[in-house]
């Protein structure tokens, strides 16, 4: 069962979260802080350079791009020279039966999972905990989003929608935690749960942040530890990577693995930067018996063959999320499926379906905040434009809008239409008072309009020419 | 387009877009606009067919009534040596979108297309990066302070910001001063302000605040667009701070005297 879709609902969700002061808060907090931490770090040596290494990591995933087809082959041949078993998933339910199948061929009970957006897509918690598995989220803001039964509302930071005392709520309520509002204590009494887990697990999940093809590796890039002891303590690790996550050399590793904890957390480096280069060897002592690398479409390469291909460049860094500043306000649940904000909005019509995510394209004031922070330089605007565009064509805009979109464009034809329009306007203004009439009442509703000049400029102009003539 | 060559355009006849907002809401914005440019001798004159750059409806999907207007443009201004507006929004249409609007298969319209673009310079843009003028040599009558609002398309469409607070750093009698989260949307948005009125809303809640925050007795922004937004969001808070377009600050200066 893959997460259900939503995002028809944007209006109504928005509006729940709008009205939600702690939500505001916490998300309006911690996406300033990441946002300016980003600044701090991607520009520490100069703004010249910060650009260049967006530059640079843009066509490094460009390059993997274009070559996707070879570049999966040569992958997939080196990941099994390393010792990984490669499986191919076209869909979420292919995908997920692999993991069933791989847990049952190794006995497997209990499963630790590391942080994968990827996994949230394809619904694999669900179809584990249905075909009877035991899941543990070991990240610790996923932790609690599946303590708290809810999903991810940032790409980074899965709880960022909550306040400290909602989350300490959810570890009194949940795990009979003693109340205490030390931050620290909260994080103790969760690494202690967590760790009992950790030594009990059959099979570890993460999801892989790079697929390094000429090496054949896969490039994890985590904040708590909780990654190596999912990849490295059972018996068995699953990777579930997408197939847009590959990169050809580690010289294109070494530029993303910079860029992505840089735009996403402010950090240069992050403490857990690491290459998964297959299972234990003979003479290694730790490691998982087996490691899986499943590489997943569902959905990818459907977008490769359109206009929006660009976007599969996405390292899931969740800096266009701090910058925006209708993210800002809501969080990321308002957008109806796995990814909010930018990203979500573009990428969410292209897995759904258009029609099944129709307000996300208008919902951006297109402020273009999210281009300048794309650690890869993905045009969101241009794509939200393209969609908006593609709805007009699909006939999902509002039959209004077509209509008012004609009359307007006829009316912007002639100077004298044009002229018209505005003496109607004036005048319809002069009747109506403070508050519009339909759509333009949304205006009105909390702000202010103006008054329509007396003259417009066109006729001052005229007078002007005439005072000096 | 950085790709496409721009002219120099000292020296050369001005004609002014004045936008369709400015055209009917904000006359005096126009006017101040022309008042800079006569004051430092650029030959200004207005093409009486102009209307609109097509900006809503390019931004709300409706590509083919976005190009008629554009091509009505064509025709208003197809005399123009160089374009100037007082509005980083309408300025990127024209410069960022009407080269994608058409396509080479358009034959003549994409050539207009491509030299509207290359032609067009926003207000403060022209004075500065066009004309090499950073100091107007004009003084307010009294001591003002000011922060900058940087609208959304200017800055992140056009590369501006430095500009205008150059223009007002030289300005006699005004002081720059911080305004918070300056580079941060102000929620307008064109169609997104009344489509999702509640989420531009609570954007300009934010916006209004930083205002209210401000040293500043007044804000300085180059769109008159997002100016109403603020300023629609100011009144309705019986906030005493307002929004003015550049041009006008600047040309409180003529009537204060040269410095």
């Amino acid at each position: 069962m893959t997460m259900a879709v939503e995002s028809n609902n944007f209006i109504a969700l928005a509006d729940v979260a709008l009205h939600n002061d702690d939500l505001q808060h916490a998300v309006g907090e911690g996406t300033r802080a990441a946002y300016y931490k980003r600044l701090d770090t991607m520009f520490a040596h100069s703004n010249e350079h910060g650009e260049f290494m967006r530059q640079q990591a843009a066509e490094a995933k460009r390059r993997a791009l274009r070559r996707l087809p070879d570049l999966l082959e040569k992958a997939e041949r080196n990941l099994k020279k390393n010792g990984f078993q490669v499986e191919w998933a076209v869909d979420a339910a292919g995908a997920n039966q692999l993991v069933l199948d791989i847990a049952r061929r190794h006995g497997v009970e209990t499963v630790t999972k590391s942080k994968s957006m990827l996994s949230e897509e394809l619904g694999t918690n669900h179809a584990m905990e249905a075909a009877g598995l035991r899941v543990v989220e070991t990240d610790l803001g996923e932790y609690i989003i599946q303590l708290a039964n809810e999903t991810p509302s940032h790409i980074v930071g899965p709880v960022m929608h909550k306040t400290k005392a909602e989350i300490r709520d959810v570890f009194v309520d949940e795990l009979g935690m003693e109340p205490t509002d030390d931050a620290e204590e909260m994080v103790a009494f969760a690494r202690r749960m967590l760790r009992e887990d950790f030594l009990g697990a059959d099979m570890g999940i993460s999801g892989g942040n790079f697929l390094i093809a000429e090496t054949g590796s896969i490039g994890l890039v985590m904040n708590e530890g909780n990654g190596r002891m999912c990849t490295s303590l059972p018996r068995v690790h699953v990777a579930l990577v997408g197939i847009e996550k590959l990169v050809d050399t580690v010289e294109d590793y070494a530029t993303l693995t910079q860029v992505l904890p840089s735009s996403s957390t402010g950090q240069k480096l992050t403490v857990y930067t690491n290459i998964i280069n297959g299972p234990r060897r003979d003479d290694e002592d730790d490691g998982p018996e087996h490691a899986y690398v499943i590489l997943v479409d569902n959905g990818r390469s459907d977008i490769y063959a359109t206009k929006y291909a660009e976007v599969l460049s996405c390292i899931r860094c969740g800096a266009c999320q701090n910058a925006c500043p209708v993210y800002r306000t809501m969080g990321g649940h308002a957008y109806g499926w796995v990814y909010g904000g930018p990203i979500g909005a573009v990428l969410t019509p292209l897995f759904v379906g258009l029609e099944n995510a129709t307000p996300l394209p208008h919902a951006s004031s297109l402020c273009g905040s999210c281009k300048q922070v794309c650690p890869v330089d993905i045009d969101l605007p241009r794509m939200l434009l393209d969609l908006r565009w593609d709805l007009v064509q699909a006939g999902e805009s509002k039959a209004g809008w077509d209509m008012a979109m004609k009359m307007w464009s006829i009316g912007m034809t002639s100077p004298t239409r044009f002229n018209l329009g505005g003496v109607a306007a004036r005048a319809g203004q002069h009747v109506m008072g403070e508050y519009m009439p339909g759509v333009l009442g949304n205006w009105t509703k909390h702000r202010d309009f103006p008054e329509f000049a007396s003259k417009p400029f066109r006729q001052l102009w005229k007078e002007r020419k005439r005072g000096r003539a | 387009m950085a790709l496409l060559e721009r002219e120099s355009p000292v020296g050369k006849r001005v004609s002014l877009f004045v936008t369709c907002i400015v055209d009917m809401i904000y006359p005096q914005t126009g006017m101040s606009a022309v008042d800079i440019l006569e004051h430092i001798g650029v030959d200004v004159d207005f093409p009486m067919a102009q209307t609109c750059c097509g900006q809503p409806a390019f931004n709300s999907g409706y590509r083919d009534e976005a190009r008629t207007v554009a091509v009505h443009f064509f025709k208003a201004f197809k005399d123009a040596e160089v374009i100037v507006t007082p509005s980083g929004s309408c300025a990127t249409m024209v410069r960022h979108e009407y080269p994608h609007l058409f396509k080479p298969e358009d034959g003549e319209l994409y050539e207009q297309a491509r030299r509207m673009a290359a032609i067009t310079w926003e207000f403060s843009e022209f004075l500065v990066d066009g004309l090499g003028i950073v100091d107007l040599q004009l003084q307010l009558p009294e001591k003002e302070s000011f922060a900058m609002h940087d609208a959304c398309h200017g800055l992140r469409g056009l590369g501006l910001g430095r500009a205008s607070r150059e223009l007002i750093a030289n300005l006699g009698n005004a002081e720059l001063v911080e305004l918070k989260e300056c580079e941060v949307c102000c929620g307008f948005g064109g169609l997104f302000s009344v489509k999702m009125a509640d989420i531009s809303n609570a954007m300009l809640k934010n916006k209004v605040d930083n205002i209210n925050a401000s040293a500043a007795d007044t804000i300085v922004t180059g769109d008159v667009s997002c100016l109403t937004q603020m300023n629609g969001g100011l009144s309705r808070n019986k906030s005493r701070k307002r929004v003015v377009h550049l041009a006008e600050v600047l040309a409180k200066g003529l009537d204060g005297g040269r410095a």
